[in-house]
């Protein structure tokens, strides 16, 4: 069963990838792949309950590399509580994902199609089996696996110039955390012997890890989830991949791929306990992040880059719970932004398909021709603004408990500033999505008035909103047991901070009692800022400009002064010696007489002494 | 007179040969040069002989006689043939070989 969770996927892959004919026929191809996911989930959804059942991990692993104590590297499954949960996400994203791509991208030629689902089940087995992973070896395969998938996807429409530099931008963005992570588990391998979770774990239980050098171990891994879950300074690929199509954004750039970072943190808690440091750094990169993306976002009028932004505050939100030490607080908001953040793309979607256009300054009023779209997403931005009875706001209200108990009030405040704007500026798409009257009359993109996303595309999003919904009223009756307790005001403050980001998006927005304008002047510099991303792009391009200039200048001086001087000087005295040599040349007959005479009485002289 | 009366005589046609090789700058002088050293070597074969009472040495020198012969008409030829080129018999002229 498990088994089918990892062949499923790759069979449809390599059928697909294969079989050229039906890779270019498009919808049949799309229908495979939609079939196969739809297995996938049913086989997700039975390991789920098994797990459940079992109330224990179901491994199972095979010998890779041989050695001559055991296997060195094996490949296999682990199917635990957070891996079978973290399953179901994978499945279920995935499928209501391809279902919705069927619609979004009807207008492609069939080719394309094809080629999209062959991406998308080779995503589907690289994630699962990155999830299922019982080794660091075989989940930073599967790593580096979504990490390719994610450039494919990004660089779908590779005919155009940003969405292929978009691509080679998250790649090689992603991985330079890569190398960290791939430094951090040798390290680790060298320090324990081991690449096995469950061993480690044990290893770490029983204290036989030795913490000295543990510390760089736990960064070098750390620098791999930054990369892929799009901490700062390495956030930048993330708003840039929304060049993909917006099904692609659901699900690599939101729901699972990017929260990678976050589940190997989760799986390694064990081992980052014993490094306080790095988990305070964590922590701390992670707040910043929340707050930092949260103020990006509202400077953003791309509908896609604000929710970019916005899923890399909610990664912020993740790492910041880890650093504080509650892993399963960061795993449990992973779980439910998964949900309402691939909600809210599929939603942003199905308006961009309507509308033509992502920038929300062209877009408004659309609540009465978008009726179905509106609602769902409004779920999706009220779970994601943390209000009560809606999936985010349990998880995030665990997250600000977690990190309060942790004793981080730096983080802690920022998280809630955080939070406040993450409200603010999910109500002004909202606002000006739906609502307010569209300040420029622009052309809409199909020639014909805005409408509601057929089916294939609105089941998702409704299956999506219901999933919100329920885990926001399970969780509220049921509270999860292992939860932190929270102290009795949180909730309320919480509640009222997400309130307040409402309110203010509304007055500004809807009511126009306070001026936009005049609010982004009130911010003062910091507008400038955000308007321009905080210049990390521009840091990175000059560090990296003036790295690479100093070291080419310098390796140029090296290949034209000594490389290309050792090379003159050799065939400056190879010309002059056989300019030399030319000499004793002279075509005279009698000279070589000459010589031959000298040499032999010089032989002579030479063997006086012998005769 | 002893053997080395005979050696003593060869040595000195012999130098006088390379000296005329060397420095005669006519072709057929230097081919004249060749001879007179080819026919010291004669002549230290037939000394052998004679004072070893072994005839080898004499049936050589009839050989290299013959030799001799063949290559002063092959000599000669080239010259002929250097002379109908280059219009020259001068060794020095002909320089083609010069790096």
């Amino acid at each position: 069963m498990m088994l089918t969770v990892l062949l499923t996927p790759i069979t449809v892959f390599l059928l697909l990838a294969l079989v050229a004919p039906l890779r270019r026929s498009g919808r049949p191809a799309a229908f495979i792949s939609i079939l196969g996911a739809l297995g996938t989930f049913g086989a997700a959804v039975q390991t789920w309950v098994l797990v459940d059942r079992l109330d224990a991990p179901i491994q199972r692993v095979w010998t890779w590399l041989p050695d001559s104590q055991g296997a060195l590297a094996t490949v296999g499954y682990l199917a635990d509580e957070q891996s079978a949960i973290m399953i179901l996400l994978v499945t279920l994203v995935s499928l209501l994902v391809q279902i919705y791509s069927l619609g979004y991208l009807s207008d492609e030629p069939a080719p394309a199609i094809g080629r999209y689902y062959v991406y998308q089940s080779l995503f589907a087995f690289s994630m699962l089996g990155l999830v299922l992973a019982p080794n660091l070896v075989q989940l930073f395969i599967c790593w580096e696996l979504v990490g390719l998938c994610s450039y494919l996807l990004i660089g779908f429409w590779y005919k155009k110039p940003s969405a292929s530099r978009a691509a080679v931008k998250a790649f090689w963005t992603t991985k330079a955390g890569d190398v960290g992570l791939l430094i951090g588990i040798v390290l680790l391998w060298r320090h324990t012997g081991t690449f096995d979770f469950g061993e480690l774990q044990q290893m770490a239980g029983a204290g036989l890890v030795g913490v000295d050098g543990l510390a760089l171990i736990t960064f070098c891994i750390y620098l791999g989830a930054a990369g892929k879950s799009a901490q700062f300074p390495l956030h930048i690929w993330l708003p840039d991949a929304m060049e993909g199509p917006t099904p692609v954004s659901a699900l690599i750039h939101a729901a699972t791929m990017v929260t990678a970072g976050v589940y190997l943190l989760v799986r390694m808690a064990f081992l980052f306990a014993l490094t306080p440091d790095v988990l305070l750094l964590v922590a701390w990169v992670g707040a910043g992040t929340a707050l930092m993306a949260a103020i990006l976002a509202c400077a953003q009028n791309d509908i896609k880059r604000v929710l970019a932004y916005s899923t890399v505050s909610q990664l912020g939100y993740m790492m910041t719970a880890i650093g504080a030490g509650f892993a399963s607080a960061g795993f449990f908001h992973l779980l439910t932004h998964g949900v309402f953040k691939a909600l809210l793309f599929l939603g942003a979607g199905a308006v961009i398909h309507a509308v033509g256009t992502n920038d929300i300054t062209h877009m408004g009023g659309l609540a009465r021709r978008m009726p179905q779209t509106m609602i769902v997403f409004l779920v999706g931005t009220l779970s994601l603004a943390g209000v009560p009875l809606f999936a985010g706001f349990l998880s995030k209200e665990e997250i600000l408990a977690g990190v309060w108990a942790g004793g981080l009030t730096g983080p802690f405040v920022m998280l809630l500033m955080g939070a406040f704007l993450t409200a603010f500026y999910m109500f002004r798409v909202v606002f000006l999505t739906f609502f307010v009257k569209p300040a420029h009359a622009s052309g809409h993109g199909h020639g014909h008035a805005p409408h509601d996303a057929p089916m294939t595309m609105g089941l998702p999003l409704w299956v999506l909103a219901a999933a919100s919904m329920t885990i926001g009223i399970y969780f509220m009756l049921h509270h999860p047991a292992e939860a932190v307790e929270a102290p009795g005001w949180l909730a309320p403050v919480a509640t009222g901070v997400a309130l307040g980001g409402i309110a203010l998006a509304w007055a500004t927005f809807q009511r126009q009692i306070i001026n936009a304008e005049s609010l982004a002047r009130a911010t003062g510099p910091l507008r400038t800022v955000a308007a321009h991303g905080f210049w990390v792009d521009e840091a990175f391009v000059a560090v990296y400009r003036g790295i690479l200039m100093t070291l080419a200048a310098l390796v140029g001086w090296v290949d034209r002064y000594i490389v290309d001087g050792v090379l003159n000087v050799i065939s400056a005295w190879t010309v002059s010696g056989g300019d030399g040599l030319r000499r004793i040349q002279t075509g005279k007959v009698q000279d070589y007489v000459l010589a031959v005479g000298a040499g032999v009485v010089a032989i002579l002289w030479w063997l006086r002494g012998t005769m | 007179m002893g053997l080395s009366a005979y050696l003593a005589l060869a040595a000195v046609i012999f130098s006088i040969g390379l000296f005329g090789v060397m420095t005669r700058r006519n072709a057929v002088g230097i081919l004249l040069g060749i001879e007179l050293m080819l026919n010291a070597v004669n002549i230290n074969l037939v000394a052998f002989s004679r004072f070893h009472g072994d005839v080898t040495g004499m049936v050589l020198t009839v050989f290299a006689i013959c030799i001799t012969v063949a290559e002063v008409a092959l000599g000669l030829a080239i010259v002929i043939l250097l002379f109908r080129t280059r219009r020259t018999a001068m060794a020095d002229h002909v320089d083609w070989l010069k790096g």
